[in-house]
C-alpha cells in the first residue's frame, strides 16, 4: 500500500462462445460457453509522477487492463487503489470524482471524438461537468489547454472532420487534460500516427506531463516510443505481466524470453546493427484456452517439465520482476 | 548492381477532384534490379501506392497517369493494352496488400483461392493443381496445410492470412512482387516472420521485390536498396548501406532522426512544418517550407536529381552547394 496506484489480483474474464467446437457439429443445445482471459490475476503498481509503459501484442489484454482502470469495465476480481482508496467499489458521486481525477486518450482520433461537436464544445465538455466555473473561466481554460497542446484559435469553430490526424489527436489530449487530471492513461495514442507527427505528439506528452506533474499509463505495442517515453516498463503475454522492470534496464537485460524474443523482433533503423532473432514457435494461443503454469511453455525454447507448475512475478535484481522458472538461475 | 527488372521514368499521376487537381505522384524516377529488395519508404500521401498501383495500371478515375514510362523487363507497360496487361498481372507480376483479412475472398477456402490461381495462370490439370497449391501452403510455413486448405479467411489469424496471400503471389512464379505495407496492423513478432518469409521466399523463387513502407526498420533490416518519397516526389535513393551511413537529403535525414530506437538512446527530433498540400504544390522543392538549409532557388524550380558516386541518387540543391 501506499504508492499512487496499486493493481492487486486484477482480472477481467469475459464469457463467450465456444469458438473451437466445430460450428457444424453445433445445433442450439449443444452451444457451450467458453470463457475469455482477457486479464488474469495481474499485480503492479505506480508511483506519482512516472510514467509506465504497458506492452505486448495484440489480445494480450492491455487495453482490458485500462478500461478497468477507468471503470470502463467492471473488474471480474482484484482491486485497484488509486491514492488509497478502492475504486472498485465505487458509486455515484464518489465515481464521478474520479473521472475527473483520471482520464484517458484513445488510439484513433478521429473514432474519439463526436463528429456533431466543434472543436469549443468538445473541450468544453469536460469542464461543464467536472468543474463548477463562470463561463469566462471556463473560456479561458479552453484557450489554455488550446495553447498547451499547440492548437491555434481558430480552430476552435471547427468540426472533427476539417481537421488534419495530427490536430484532431492534439484534440483529444487537450480534451483529457482539461481537467487537470492526477492520472492519464493513453492507449496507443500514437499508433494511426505517421512517423513524423508521432515524434511531434510523442514530444508533445512529454511537455504536457512535466507541466501538468501528471503520471502517466502508456500502453503501447510500439516498444521504441515506449522506451522514450517510459520510466519503467510492464510486459503482459496472454492476460498477464511477464516482467516488469526500470525502462533501460529492460531494454538492455530482458529477463523473461517472452521479452527477448519480442525485443529482437523490433527493427532497428540501422543496417549495420545485426542481431539474433529469438522466434517463438507457432502463434498466440486463444485467451480462452491459457495454458497451466506457465504461459508461454508451449512456444518457449526453455520450456522444461517445471514449467507446468504457476509462476509468479519474482523480484530477481532490485526493480526488476520477472515471471519465469529461469531467472535468475542463469 | 543487376540489370534493372523494372525501370520507371518520369511518372507522373494525378487524381482529377472537384477541389482541384491532386499531383499525387510527380514525375518520379525508380530503378529496381532484378533479384533485389527494393524499399520505398514515406509517409501517408507521400505516393508510395500509388506508384505501386501504377505499375500494375490499377489506377481508377479519377486518378490518372499523365505522363512517364514504366518499363518491365524491355517493355513500358504503359503501352500494352488492358488485355495484354490482364495476362501480366497475377504471373509477371503480383502484389500483396496491407489488410490480408480483406484481400481474401471470405466465402472461399484459402486453399481454393491458391489453387484457382494456379489453374488461370498455368493450366493445370485439377489434380496437380491441388497438389501445387498444398505444396505452397506447406511453403510459406503454415503447419497442417491439408487442414489449413479448407480453412475460410475468418477462420485464420491476420499471420495466416498474410502466409496465404504470400503463398497466392508466389505460386505462378512472378518476376516482381509488389509487397504494400505487407506488415501494418500485425504485431511485432509475427511482422518479423512475415518478413522473414518474404526474403527467403524471394530468394527461393528468384523473385524482385518492390517493398513499400512507413517503416525505417523494414527497410533497413530487408532492403537492398531504397527510395525515399516525400510529398509524390523521390527526393532520395540509394543502397540501403549508403543511405543510412550517409543520407544526404534533409528530409532523409529527419525522417532518420525522428524515428525513436530500442538499441541506443537517442534524442528524438521532429519534423518542421506539415506535407505540402498536393492541390496546387508549391512550384520548387517541395520541402522547401520544412527545410532548414532552404535558399532562394529551392522556392522557384523543382532541384534536378544528382547522381554522386553512381548510384547514391538525391534532389537538393544543397547538396554540391556545400
Amino acid at each position: 500500500m501506499g504508492e499512487f496506484i496499486e493493481i492487486l489480483d486484477l482480472s477481467k474474464h469475459f464469457p463467450v462462445k465456444d469458438q473451437s467446437a466445430d460450428f457444424r457439429l453445433l445445433t442450439p443445445f449443444h452451444s457451450r460457453q467458453a470463457i475469455l482471459r482477457a486479464v488474469d490475476g495481474i499485480s503492479f503498481f505506480i508511483r506519482k509522477g512516472e510514467t509506465l509503459g504497458l506492452v505486448g501484442e495484440s489480445g494480450c489484454g492491455k487495453s482490458t487492463v485500462a478500461r478497468c482502470l477507468l471503470r470502463l469495465l467492471e473488474p471480474t476480481r482484484g482491486k485497484i487503489f488509486f491514492e488509497n482508496t478502492d475504486l472498485t467499489g465505487l458509486k455515484g458521486e464518489s465515481l464521478r470524482l474520479l473521472r475527473k481525477a483520471i482520464q484517458m486518450i484513445f488510439q484513433d482520433p478521429m473514432a474519439s471524438l463526436n463528429p456533431r461537436l466543434s472543436v469549443r464544445q468538445v473541450l468544453e465538455e469536460p469542464l461543464r461537468l467536472h468543474e463548477r466555473v463562470t463561463v469566462k473561466e471556463r473560456e479561458e481554460r479552453v484557450l489554455e489547454v488550446l495553447e498547451q497542446v499547440g492548437l491555434d484559435r481558430e480552430l476552435l469553430t471547427r468540426f472533427p472532420h476539417e481537421l488534419s490526424g495530427g490536430q484532431r489527436q492534439r484534440v483529444n489530449i487537450a480534451r483529457a487534460i482539461a481537467t487537470r487530471p492526477k492520472f492519464v492513461v493513453l492507449d496507443e495514442p500514437t499508433s494511426a500516427l505517421d512517423v513524423s507527427l508521432r515524434a511531434k505528439i510523442v514530444l508533445l506528452l512529454e511537455e504536457l506531463k512535466s507541466a501538468l506533474s501528471t503520471t502517466y499509463l502508456f500502453i503501447s505495442h510500439d516498444l521504441s516510443t515506449v522506451k522514450y517515453l517510459s520510466d519503467r516498463v510492464a510486459v503482459m503475454y496472454l492476460g498477464a505481466i511477464v516482467e516488469i522492470a526500470e525502462a533501460h534496464e529492460l531494454f538492455r537485460h530482458p529477463l523473461h524470453p517472452y521479452t527477448k524474443a519480442l525485443l529482437s523482433a523490433i527493427p532497428i533503423p540501422d543496417p549495420e546493427v545485426k542481431r539474433d532473432r529469438i522466434i517463438l514457435e507457432g502463434e498466440i494461443p486463444s485467451p480462452t484456452q491459457i495454458p497451466s503454469g506457465c504461459r508461454l511453455r508451449g512456444r518457449c525454447p526453455l520450456a522444461e517439465a517445471i514449467c507446468s507448475e504457476e509462476i509468479r512475478l519474482r523480484e530477481v535484481a532490485p526493480d526488476h520482476w520477472v515471471a519465469c522458472h529461469f531467472s535468475g538461475m542463469q | 548492381m543487376n540489370p534493372p527488372l523494372l525501370h520507371i521514368e518520369d511518372l507522373t499521376v494525378h487524381f482529377h477532384t472537384d477541389e482541384g487537381i491532386v499531383e499525387a505522384v510527380d514525375g518520379i524516377q525508380l530503378l529496381v534490379p532484378a533479384g533485389e529488395i527494393v524499399g520505398i519508404v514515406g509517409e501517408s500521401g507521400s505516393g508510395k501506392s500509388v506508384t505501386a498501383l501504377s505499375i500494375l495500371r490499377l489506377i481508377r478515375k479519377p486518378g490518372r497517369i499523365v505522363q512517364g514510362a514504366i518499363r518491365f523487363a524491355g517493355r513500358n507497360l504503359l503501352d500494352l493494352t488492358e488485355e495484354e496487361m490482364r495476362h501480366l498481372r497475377g504471373s509477371h507480376i503480383s502484389m500483396i496488400f496491407q489488410s490480408p483479412r480483406t484481400s481474401l475472398n471470405p466465402v472461399l477456402a484459402a486453399g481454393w483461392q491458391i489453387e484457382r490461381l494456379i489453374r488461370l495462370h498455368k493450366q493445370e490439370k485439377a489434380k496437380d493443381a491441388r497438389e501445387q497449391a498444398v505444396q505452397m501452403i506447406r511453403q510459406v510455413g503454415i503447419p497442417a496445410p491439408e487442414r489449413i486448405y479448407h480453412e475460410y479467411p475468418h477462420q485464420l489469424s491476420g499471420g495466416m492470412c498474410q502466409r496465404i496471400m504470400i503463398a497466392m503471389a508466389l505460386v505462378t512464379n512472378p518476376k516482381l512482387l509488389i509487397a504494400d505495407e505487407p506488415t501494418t496492423g500485425l504485431d511485432v513478432s509475427i511482422a518479423a516472420q512475415i518478413l522473414d518469409l518474404l526474403k527467403e521466399m524471394g530468394q527461393r523463387t528468384g523473385a524482385t521485390i518492390l517493398l513499400i513502407t512507413h517503416d525505417l526498420g523494414v527497410v533497413a533490416g530487408y532492403c537492398d536498396r531504397v527510395a525515399v518519397m516525400h510529398a509524390g516526389q523521390v527526393v532520395e535513393s540509394a543502397s540501403v548501406k549508403k543511405l543510412f551511413r550517409q543520407p544526404l537529403h534533409p528530409y532523409t535525414i529527419k525522417l532518420i532522426h525522428s524515428v525513436p530506437r530500442v538499441d541506443v538512446d537517442m534524442v528524438m527530433e521532429t519534423i518542421p512544418g506539415n506535407v505540402p498540400g498536393l492541390i496546387h504544390p508549391p512550384p520548387g522543392c517541395r520541402f522547401a517550407d520544412r527545410c532548414q538549409w532552404v535558399m532562394e532557388i529551392c522556392r522557384k524550380t523543382r532541384p534536378p536529381v544528382q547522381s554522386l558516386d553512381g548510384d547514391h541518387l538525391v534532389a537538393c540543391y544543397h547538396i554540391g552547394n556545400s
